[in-house]
């Protein structure tokens, strides 16, 4: 996965019948860049995937869990009403309120191959950490 | 799945005594072989369902369930209104009323194999399926909220289907009690170009043959036959469901300390029915039940729109259509007493036996139809509800074949490519926009359903009628 000097970023953790996304990053920003990373990574690999249209975003929620749901959620709201994939994706978390970007291009069937949609980002394996090394952790179960 | 933490309490049902914090004993169902396969974490979830409020005589595993959200897949539990009762977003899950239908054709599978390639060819351009896929029906929001309390009623009265067919759709192919005026923006904006399309994943739209009658009777009933084709449709409820799904989650698992419940899994998200998040999210999960109702109406439509190309004249008639991630009001005995209830089914079908809800005549004499989907590429069963399910799980059996391996380690070991080819060798023809979709939906990913449904059959939850082979498969 696509990591900052040698570290992983994202990855994908298995669950039966859906699959659990999880971002890290030395603050929550990042982190929740990379659980957005790894969920669109679900759907087709980031790297077919132009940026041709950045889609801006606010959250707001107390509770870093249930923030980290709405901005996954919002992702796949998006995804859905919209058309699109995405590449990348820009943080800043203030307090309560997230702002983010979503860089991505409408759907291309032929050259994405998109392999599953995305229904929702649920509350199971939900979380948002600080580990030990001081990294931060953004991770839930999505259900495809 | 450690076996020693249950007791054997019937041939075919595994306890969890009630102890701690639960209300009800937990039962699974199923032979030694599948308890041995199943996760750990079905014990735990299942468990879990047994600590909400209201739960009545047991939460009960389906033999084919695995690790969900919240519910395991394959969970079903009542809860009694009266007893302070919930209703759980969780419960349901995000693809409401996710269901399988079938059709029963007067064409034989020869007849379909005679045209195999280009009746594929045919339904995979005129059913629209996978990502990015748009409907051809765009509702506005007179004609959305009329879909939402009309469902396959209102899809009818738009030309989609005959009215045969709603005497075959659960609650006659109208939800009562929708509020659609309840329903977001954002869901029925996600809808809007979503009506009378397949979705992805593990939906399907597939031509099948009658491979095998296990029970003349019914068989007969059902108007099946060996050598018969049939089509079969997996879906559900469609982008307004998910959002549906992803608000009322939310909202009761943020509400649950208010009204009083500690959430053993946050997942499990629920609501007193009683309480106006309750019965707002009962008004609004209805609205998404007969939005799953209209699109299979639909896609029924566009089907048999494709069949009479290829055979003019042909019938393509309902046989039914069940539902497996829902919330029923139901009456059950429990104990000798009829009890009010509402009955959670996250991937597991209503089994109703003969005589009992609302059946037309030939399939009320024999038992609810209860449709198994099988996997890509592999076998569905067409099942009769069993009386006896109501004292085994609540009238309930099982609904697929459940998954063995996540999607993830699925696309690690096989290729979609290798896959259509090897599903070509045997006479299947997959059609998919994706071949690593094909690869996450190997049939190998998934557990053996003949063996789930044998020990459906024996536990008395429904009665072995048909084997269905597939001959084509659309999927997303």
């Amino acid at each position: 996965m696509n990591g900052e000097s040698g570290t992983e970023a994202w990855t994908h953790f298995p669950h039966l019948g859906d699959v659990g996304v999880r971002g890290y990053g030395r603050d929550l920003d990042e982190a929740f860049e990379n659980a957005a990373r790894a969920m669109s990574a679900v759907v087709a690999p980031l790297e077919l995937i132009r940026v041709e249209r950045v889609i801006p975003v606010t959250c707001r929620a107390a509770d870093p869990s249930i923030l980290l749901l709405d901005w996954l959620n919002a992702i796949i709201y998006t995804m859905a009403t919209e058309g699109m994939l995405f590449h990348d994706f820009r943080v800043r978390i203030d307090g309560e309120t997230l702002r983010g970007e979503m860089e991505g291009e409408k759907v291309d069937r032929e050259r994405h191959e998109p392999s599953v949609e995305l229904k929702g980002a649920t509350l199971t394996e939900l979380a948002v950490e600080q580990q030990p090394d001081g990294r931060w952790c953004a991770q839930c179960v999505v259900d495809v | 799945m450690d076996l020693s933490q249950f007791e054997k309490v019937a041939p075919y049902q595994w306890m969890l005594p009630a102890t701690g914090e639960m209300r009800v004993p937990a039962v699974i169902i199923a032979d030694e072989a599948l308890m041995a396969d199943m996760d750990e974490k079905v014990a735990q979830q299942i468990r879990n369902v047994t600590c909400l409020p209201g739960i009545v005589r047991a939460a009960y595993a389906m033999p084919d369930a695995h690790w969900g959200y919240g519910f395991p897949i394959g969970g079903v539990a009542a809860f009694d209104p009266d007893e302070g009762g919930v209703v759980s977003a969780g419960g349901v899950g995000f693809d409401i009323s996710c269901g399988v239908r079938l059709m029963a054709t007067d064409l034989t599978a020869a007849q379909v194999m005679g045209q195999q390639q280009e009746l594929a060819h045919e339904l995979s351009r005129t059913i629209p399926a996978g990502v990015g896929s748009r409907g051809r029906i765009h509702l506005d929001d007179e004609g959305m909220d009329a879909m939402l309390s009309g469902g396959a009623a209102w899809a009818v009265s738009e030309g989609y289907g005959d009215g045969e067919d709603l005497a075959r759709i659960e609650e006659q192919g109208r939800m009562a009690g929708a509020t659609p005026e309840l329903v977001s923006a954002k869901a029925k904006r996600r809808q809007r170009d979503e009506m009378g399309t397949l979705g992805s994943g593990n939906h399907y739209l597939e031509v099948q043959e009658v491979a095998q009658i296990f029970d003349k009777e019914a068989a007969e009933a059902y108007g099946l036959s060996k050598g018969q084709a049939v089509v079969m449709i997996h879906c559900g409820s469609r982008g307004l469901g998910h959002q549906i799904g992803t608000e009322y989650l939310r909202e009761m698992a943020l509400a649950a300390p208010g009204h009083g419940i500690t959430l053993p899994d946050r997942e499990l998200a629920c609501a007193p029915i009683a309480s106006e998040l309750g019965q707002r999210y009962l008004g609004v999960m209805r609205a998404g039940i007969n939005c799953a109702f209209a699109n299979r109406q639909i896609l029924t439509h566009l089907a048999r729109g494709v069949l009479e190309q290829f055979f003019p004249g042909v019938q393509a008639p309902l046989l039914y259509d069940v539902s497996h991630n829902t919330c029923k009001e139901e009456m059950h005995d429990i104990d000798g007493r009829e009890r009010r209830l509402f009955v959670h089914r996250k991937g597991a079908t209503r089994a109703f036996g003969p005589g009992m809800g609302h059946m037309p005549p030939p399939l009320s004499a024999v038992g609810q139809p209860v449709l198994i989907g099988g996997s890509m590429g592999t076998e569905s069963w067409v099942l009769a509800g069993d009386e006896r399910s109501e004292a085994a799980a609540l009238s309930s059996a099982c609904h697929g074949a459940g998954r063995a391996m996540s999607r993830h380690q699925a696309a690690k070991t096989w290729t979609g490519s290798g896959i259509q080819q090897d599903l070509a060798a045997k006479g299947i023809i997959i059609k998919s926009p994706s071949r690593r979709g094909i690869a996450e939906e190997a049939p190998g990913a998934y557990k053996d359903v003949t063996r789930v449904v044998q020990v459906a059959e024996k536990a008395g939850l429904a009665r072995r009628v048909a084997r269905l082979r597939p001959m084509i498969c659309i999927k997303g």
